[in-house]
């Protein structure tokens, strides 16, 4: 029993050995100690058994009750409460012994084993407290490594975050950089269609030109001549040709318009835009342009236009951007099937459109080579592209997408199929 | 003699400034034009007024049937007598000028047109 107590009090005192509580409670625990000697030397010499025993069980409880009421041993409380145990045994069998010693003696063994059952009980809950300590320490150092490997991989990634942001920043850059030299490329396809559109009006402005001042010089040999009805069929030619002068004039003037507003950045104003007049605009730029580029390349060009179509509320140069990239690209696409040999091919472009009840739709049909399935998901990607190195940016559709899409709140479809066409699919809602 | 001229090009008002530009040659009987607006079309022409035409001009640069097609196809198909046939096109290159030639052509001339100087060789063609 003073063992029991006398291992408690160690076992406290070492468990605040290394804490700042250590110096609180030496002197107490030193007293306790000595106490705790002191009564056992005391009961054996001048007590009887039974006396001893509830001796010892009183102190313990003592020590319990005391140790149970102070909050730094808070966490070995379920070490505390093994002692109970011990203690009633301890009381019983001293008040048994003193109350009755012959019973007692005769029947010494009820008394004790349960007395060394519970002792064991107080050592192995000793022992489990020990291992849980053990164990709380343990964790409590896996919780400082992990608390400064969660600091030092925070730190680390702030710092890639950081990286991140700036990579992004660069990538908007290069992007908006990209855009604007795509649609330079895409100038580039255009200029010598440009030339070609407005060197044939052009030529007219001065052939009507020439051929009027002709015409006035035999109006006057006719007026001469008395012969006024000769001369007024000759005037009445002269106003024609002057019409034809301002028709051709102002298609030049027209497509002069045209190729400003395509290299000119996007001001992303929309206009009212007559879709017709700009698509036919546009096929005609680019047969033209890739023709002038290379001289074995044909192809018959249809248009079917929708009378009754609504104009509708685009940015035209986006829209002209858009069109122009896929009348290319169906180009493209039926030069290199020319270019295969196929035999009795007849290269053909469809240009149409069509209202709807709520939206237009731009198609733009090719009898090329379409497009294989194995790539059909993959056309509107940024920077795919089947064209050899340096030929394609990969970019055409992916924008023409996201001017659509993003910017008209549209849509492009795609219907292919492989050796035999490709119709893509411009869907503009209807303001 | 009245000259058969067929002018082959997609562009509609090349037809009023022809028919302006040789107003007195018309007038005096010396020329006819009739016109196509393309290839396909000046071949349903020569089909439906074979020997009368003896000269053609034609634009090189029309979509479907180009004027080289055109060429090689009334060089094949018509033998005799053979219609002088000229090439006139926007894009004046060696390139166009010898592919014209190599199918056949008789004269090679460039936009815009000189209508002095085609009066002139017209002219040769009759004598």
């Amino acid at each position: 029993m003073f063992l029991a107590s006398f291992l408690l009090v160690s076992r406290l005192k070492k468990s605040i050995k290394l804490s700042p509580l250590s110096l609180k409670w030496a002197s107490l625990m030193n007293v306790a100690l000595g106490a705790s000697a002191v009564l056992f030397v005391v009961s054996k010499a001048y007590f009887d058994n039974g006396l001893a025993y509830i001796c010892g069980s009183a102190l313990l409880l003592g020590i319990i009750v005391f140790a149970e009421r102070e909050r730094d041993f808070a966490s070995m409380l379920p070490f505390l409460k093994a002692h109970y145990p011990l203690i009633g045994v301890g009381f019983i069998a001293g008040l048994v012994k003193q109350a009755d010693s012959d019973f007692y003696d005769e029947y010494d063994k009820y008394f004790i084993l349960p007395m060394i059952a519970a002792f064991i009980w107080v050592l192995a809950k000793w022992a489990n407290t020990r291992k849980q300590h053990e164990e709380f320490r343990i964790i409590t150092a896996q919780n400082a490594l992990l608390d400064k490997q969660v600091a030092e991989r925070t730190a680390e990634l702030t710092k890639q975050k950081n990286e991140l942001e700036q990579t992004v920043a660069l990538l908007q850059t290069t992007q908006q950089q990209l855009v604007q030299s795509e649609k330079l490329a895409s100038l580039g396809e255009l200029t010598a269609g440009i030339a070609h559109e407005i060197q044939n009006p052009l030529n007219f402005v001065n052939n009507f030109s020439e051929v009027s001042m002709e015409l006035v010089g035999e109006m006057e040999i006719e007026l001469a001549n008395g012969d006024t009805e000769e001369a007024i069929a000759i005037a009445n030619d002269i106003r024609q040709n002057l019409e034809k002068i301002i028709h051709h004039g102002k298609r030049a003037d027209g497509i002069v318009k045209g190729m400003l507003q395509h290299s000119r950045a996007s001001n992303g104003v929309k206009e009212n835009t007559n879709i017709n007049t700009l698509a036919d605009e546009y096929f005609r730029l680019a047969y033209h342009g890739l023709r002038a580029k290379d001289k074995s390349f044909n192809s018959e060009l249809i248009t079917s236009f929708d009378d009754k179509l609504p104009t509708v509320d685009v940015v035209p140069q986006d829209i002209g951007r858009v069109l122009l990239n896929l009348f290319t690209n169906a180009f493209y696409a039926v030069d290199q099937k020319q270019k295969s040999g196929v035999p009795g091919y007849k290269p053909e472009v469809t240009l149409s459109t069509r209202v709807y009840r709520t939206w237009i739709a731009i198609k733009v049909r090719d009898n090329g080579n379409g497009v294989p399935d194995a790539i059909k998901d993959k056309i509107m990607q940024p920077f795919f592209t089947t064209k050899p190195t340096g030929q394609g940016t990969g970019l055409g559709l992916s924008l023409s997408y996201d001017i659509i899409a993003k910017g008209h709140g549209g849509s492009i479809e795609v219907d292919t199929k492989e050796g035999e066409y490709s119709e893509f699919t411009v869907k503009i809602p209807i303001n | 003699m009245i000259m058969k001229i067929l002018v082959v090009d997609d562009e509609v008002d090349v037809q009023p400034l022809f028919t302006q530009r040789f107003r007195r040659e018309i007038k005096n009987g010396e020329f006819d034009f009739s016109f196509a607006l393309s290839g396909e079309e000046a071949l349903d022409y020569l089909e439906r007024n074979r020997s009368e035409v003896i000269l053609i001009l034609s634009d090189i640069n029309m979509p479907g049937m180009t004027g080289i097609e055109l060429l090689s196809r009334i060089r094949h198909a018509y033998e005799k007598p053979p219609p002088v046939v000229m090439m006139i096109t926007a894009y004046g290159d060696d390139e166009n000028r010898q592919q014209a030639m190599q199918n056949g052509a008789n004269e090679f001339l460039t936009k815009p047109l000189d209508f002095t100087l085609l009066k002139d060789k017209l002219k040769t063609f009759i004598h």
